[in-house]
């Protein structure tokens, strides 16, 4: 049960990647580092004296000036190049903030504890930590917002014309760089209140970023992009099956097990293509 | 082919390679300094103990240089310490060995942090013949190679939980019970530190006739251990050991608490380093953790003072207080100074047979080492959190405080 | 550019290359990598830059040609040399394999789906070595010390690397310029107009990742008792590094020719070592902002860049068109 929950925020962080993927074409590989960004938020605000609670929010709001910043500075450079350059260039910017993070915050592994209680059934045999079930929430709750935000608001509605025909809807007097910079802070946002989530959930470190990132990507390309409630279920189903295969294979394979997977759904999609002599694009 | 800007470019690509070779080496002892050279992890997965590690050569040479210096011969020199950061990969601090060795001319080395960092470098030394003390490779496997220039100051990996195993097995027939009806858990980080310490307490466990029930390895990577904890749980072990570096320690007190799993023993590694009764309060209590050192020992020497001593200038200096990875590190170059003062000269053979003699005191223990290298004057103590404070409770000979047994879940 | 010049540049830096060791002992380790480092992005454009098949996944096969060298020369009882042979023959067999099988599978794959898979076949590896006791598992191997005199090693493995990467380039060369050059090109610039041509896709992508991973094979084989110490992730299969390091080399010098990728591991090469030695601790964060500057303003890399710059004199090379900077699906 607790291992459904973990999903949750990964589907998060794979919301973002999914909204900059289908926007603006950029594969953004330093989404594990937002989250890693949003996790320090929560927890210095922790340290202050700020219920974690209330650093979700506080996360969002800072990852969103500094994502907005970082297409300013960089970002809307890789717009229209090729999706590779996207890769390569926001690789580059991880192993920058990553370094950065290491240099400013220490290497320590923190926790914020928000002292949540945990829920007991049957004699103990299983437990739910409260913090988890918020962590869900919250992660849905996220979702459901990001849902209303593109389907009613006059910018959601700008950001979802721009994500089908670009060049279509500048004509028609949509501002895409505007809308580019919005989809791509609206990103980090949601990943600070990832990080946020995670820092209360788990711990955080400046390292932490990759295992964000791959994940997001396979449930990116599980769910497709522009499908919200795809990518949701994408992520509860990896989280519950990545602690399934450690349960089963034994820890030291739970990773492996996680790429070995990602490998064999893109295989097993580009044989079912094969059929009709289709391939991925 | 054969354009002009490419030849040009390639020509400087080439040049550049030539100047940087035309820097001169510096030697090992620049007119009164006595140059060590050490690879430590500023970055990477291991930069907390890397820090740790620095600091601790750092205020051992601070200190020395403060008291007027090493004595070789009828000279004093000071100490220097030339550091490269290894980024905690062990590809990068093989080459960084040999660049201190070749490039700058360093002839004494200390260790870098890990175990598995220290297994990259320990060939090199060896092949160049540079001997290196070393305070943080524990892994046993490293002194199996017949390693003449390796030598440790710490006491290796079989030693880290043997003592909580032991102490099981004791209450177990304190209470009346055969310790081979015992069951164990472990999940060890799957690198060369925490195999080892794998490696050591499944002998003990065989030899008390225990049964080892959960057996993970735990991905480096790893930030949940949710699936090992719900194994754990379903089988409800005597006892559970955990090591996993500072990221290990803060999981498995972590989750231990929040999944509530009930197990009447439980060790393990790093919690100094890693604050777990700092930073986790109630759900570290009753942890059991194995720790090279201890600042309430009564060890003592003339650079430093007492273990108390140490450990008040050591937070005075950089305010945090000392874990014995820093504590090991220090003591390391006290042994390059003793073995100088001894050999009375900057030959690597005549100093390594000096550093091999070492039989002397720190305020960090006993140092005298076997023909493997390793120390085996100092043994392991064991703390267990008992009211947010590190109480020594094993071996006996040490105790501040009585073991509490069963562990008792936190409120 | 009358072939003879190309030709005498050629011989001055070979020369250079085999004067090194003598000129700067000390740096022979450095040196060596470099050669290393050269082999990757040779390798990794020829699927990269020739062939418009972007490869997260290549340093797979340096790592498997690592473990089955390592393996042969723990388990077969022989000499250092003679085990080091059949090492880098294992390895090298076990690459090539591998390659054959996953290429048939995963060749099929475009664009960044290919990039994305062979991501998680990097990270799989890794993982997967790690968690297998035969091969050390988390604690790694350590290969055989070299027998010879001290300082003996480091020549050895220089003069091993050094030939490689020769053998390698030269190999290179020869089939850009015949028939399997222009069918991979023809690939890269349409797959389905190749195909619809008769040119057998499917056995000319196979065949060049094999080529690749043949090099991969060997070279990890020598790099691995180079080291001498293999960690899965962070030597063998040390995808966050090597893995793009080779894209990175490539693109820098400007993928999809000959000479790009051995000036951009060259140049990558140096700055590192310079950043390493002279920003201590915040060398990642200078790589990182280099990174970010290549792929920005140099997209597609020095000699593509040089191309835009002075075109007339690229004008003449007939092997030498235009790089494609947007090559990738």
């Amino acid at each position: 049960m607790s291992n459904l929950l973990i999903g949750a925020v990964f589907a998060l962080a794979a919301y973002g990647m999914a909204l900059v993927w289908g926007v603006m074409n950029v594969v953004n590989i330093c989404q594990g580092e937002f989250v890693m960004l949003g996790g320090y938020t929560a927890y210095f605000l922790f340290k202050a004296g700020v219920h974690p609670l209330v650093g979700i929010p506080v996360a969002a709001v800072l990852l969103f000036v500094f994502g907005w910043l970082l297409y300013r500075a960089v970002i809307f450079r890789v717009v229209d190049k090729d999706l590779f350059i996207s890769i390569l260039a926001t690789f580059g910017l991880s192993i920058l903030l990553q370094q950065l993070a290491n240099q400013l915050f220490g290497a320590d592994v923190r926790t914020a504890d928000a002292g949540f209680r945990t829920l007991f059934f049957f004699d103990n045999m299983v437990t739910v930590s409260v913090v988890k079930i918020v962590a869900f929430g919250a992660a849905l709750l996220v979702g459901a917002i990001l849902m209303l935000f593109l389907k009613k608001s006059r910018l959601g509605q700008a950001i979802r014309a721009t994500a089908q025909n670009a060049r279509a809807a500048r004509i028609m007097g949509i501002d895409t760089g505007r809308v580019y910079a919005t989809t791509y802070a609206l990103n980090a946002a949601i990943c600070g209140a990832a990080g946020a989530l995670v820092a209360m959930t788990w711990l955080i470190h400046p390292y932490l970023g990759l295992p964000y990132t791959v994940r997001s990507f396979m449930i990116v390309i599980l769910a497709g992009l522009g499908n919200v409630a795809a990518v949701l279920a994408a992520g509860l189903g990896l989280g519950a099956a990545e602690n399934f295969a450690g349960f089963i294979l034994g820890a030291e394979y739970q990773s492996a097990f996680v790429f070995a997977l990602l490998v064999a759904i893109l295989l097993w999609r580009r044989f079912w293509l094969d059929r009709t002599r289709g391939y991925l694009k | 082919m054969g354009k002009p800007q490419i030849r040009s470019t390639l020509a400087l690509g080439a040049l550049a390679i030539l100047v940087a070779a035309g820097v001169p080496a510096s030697a090992k002892v620049e007119g009164d300094t006595i140059v060590l050279g050490a690879a430590v992890s500023l970055t990477g997965k291991y930069s907390t103990n890397g820090k740790n590690t620095q600091d601790g050569y750092e205020l051992a040479v601070a200190r020395v240089n403060e008291k007027g210096g090493v004595q070789v011969g009828d000279k004093t020199y000071k100490l220097k310490v030339v550091y490269y950061d290894d980024e905690s990969t062990p590809a990068r601090a093989a080459q960084l060995a040999e660049r201190l060795i070749n490039q700058d001319g360093v002839k004494f080395l200390l260790g870098p942090y890990s175990s598995g960092l220290t297994k990259a470098i320990a060939p090199v030394t060896e092949k160049y013949k540079i001997p290196m003390v070393e305070g943080n490779g524990a892994s046993l496997s490293l002194f199996k190679e017949g390693y003449r220039y390796l030598f440790a100051t710490l006491s290796t990996t079989e030693f880290y939980l043997k003592e909580a195993v032991n102490l099981a097995a004791m209450t177990a027939q304190a209470a009346g019970r055969d310790p081979a009806e015992l069951k164990v858990a472990m999940a060890f980080e799957n690198d060369p530190f925490s195999q080892d310490i794998r490696a050591g307490v499944t002998e003990d466990a065989e030899r008390w006739g225990m049964k080892v029930v959960v057996d993970d390895k735990l991905p480096p990577e790893l930030n949940d251990m949710a699936a090992t904890l719900t194994k754990i749980k379903a089988v409800k072990p005597d006892l559970l050991l955990v090591s996993g570096h500072t990221k290990g320690a803060t999981l498995a007190v972590r989750q231990t608490a929040e999944m509530r799993v009930e197990v009447p023993m439980i060790a393990i590694t790093h919690c100094d380093s890693a604050q777990v009764a700092e930073t986790l309060g109630s759900a570290a209590e009753y942890f059991l953790c194995a720790s090279q050192w201890d600042r309430s020992l009564s060890y003592r020497d003339d650079w430093f003072g007492s273990a108390e001593e140490y450990a008040q200038l050591f937070e005075a200096t950089y305010d945090y207080s000392p874990p014995y990875q820093a504590a090991e590190s220090t003591a390391a170059v006290l042994v390059f100074v003793d073995a100088l003062q001894r050999a009375g000269s900057f030959d690597t053979e005549e100093v390594r047979d000096a550093i091999a003699a070492t039989d002397m005191q720190t305020f960090y223990g006993n140092i005298k080492f076997d023909e493997t290298g390793k120390n085996i004057a100092k043994p392991m103590v064991l703390y267990q959190v008992q009211d947010g404070q590190y109480k020594v409770v094993a071996p006996t000979d040490w105790a501040s405080a009585k073991l509490i047994h069963p562990r008792r879940l936190p409120e | 550019m009358p072939p003879t010049a190309s030709r005498l540049l050629l011989i001055g830096l070979v020369v250079l290359a085999l004067a090194a060791p003598w000129l700067a002992p000390a740096y022979r380790t450095q040196i060596s990598f470099l050669w290393v480092m050269i082999i990757f992005a040779l390798t990794w454009d020829i699927l990269g830059g020739q062939m418009g098949y972007n490869s997260f996944g290549n340093v797979v096969f340096f790592g498997v040609g690592m473990y089955g060298c390592a393996v042969i020369q723990r388990d077969t009882g022989l000499d250092y040399y003679p085990a080091l042979c059949l090492g880098m023959t294992a390895g090298a067999a076990l690459a090539v394999t591998l390659a054959a099988v996953l290429g048939s599978g995963l060749l099929g794959l475009r664009g960044h789906y290919f990039a994305i898979a062979t991501l998680g076949l990097g990270f799989a590896a890794g993982e997967f070595a790690s968690g297998w006791d035969f091969i050390g598992a988390g604690s790694g191997m350590v290969t055989p010390l070299y027998p010879g005199e001290v300082g003996d090693r480091e020549s050895f493995f220089y003069f091993l690397l050094l030939a490689l990467t020769v053998v390698t380039f030269f190999v290179l060369r020869r089939l850009y310029s015949g028939r399997f050059g222009l069918a991979i090109n023809a690939i890269r610039d349409d797959e389905d107009k190749a195909e619809a041509m008769g040119i057998r896709t499917t056995l000319y992508k196979t065949t060049a990742w094999c080529v690749s991973a043949f090099f991969l094979g060997v070279t990890g084989a020598a790099v691995g008792n180079l080291i001498g110490f293999i960690d899965p992730r962070d030597v063998a299969f040390a995808g966050p590094t090597f893995g793009v390091w080779m894209v990175l080399m490539a693109i820098l010098g400007g993928k999809g020719t000959l000479w790009g990728p051995v000036l951009g591991a060259t140049v990558f090469h140096i700055t590192q070592e310079l950043f390493w030695t002279y920003l201590l601790g915040w060398q990642r964060v200078a790589l990182g902002l280099v990174i970010l500057a290549i792929v920005l303003f140099f997209p597609l890399g020095i000699l593509g860049w040089a191309r835009e710059r002075w075109p007339e004199r690229f004008g003449h090379a007939v092997e030498e068109r235009p790089a494609t900077g947007e090559g990738a699906s």
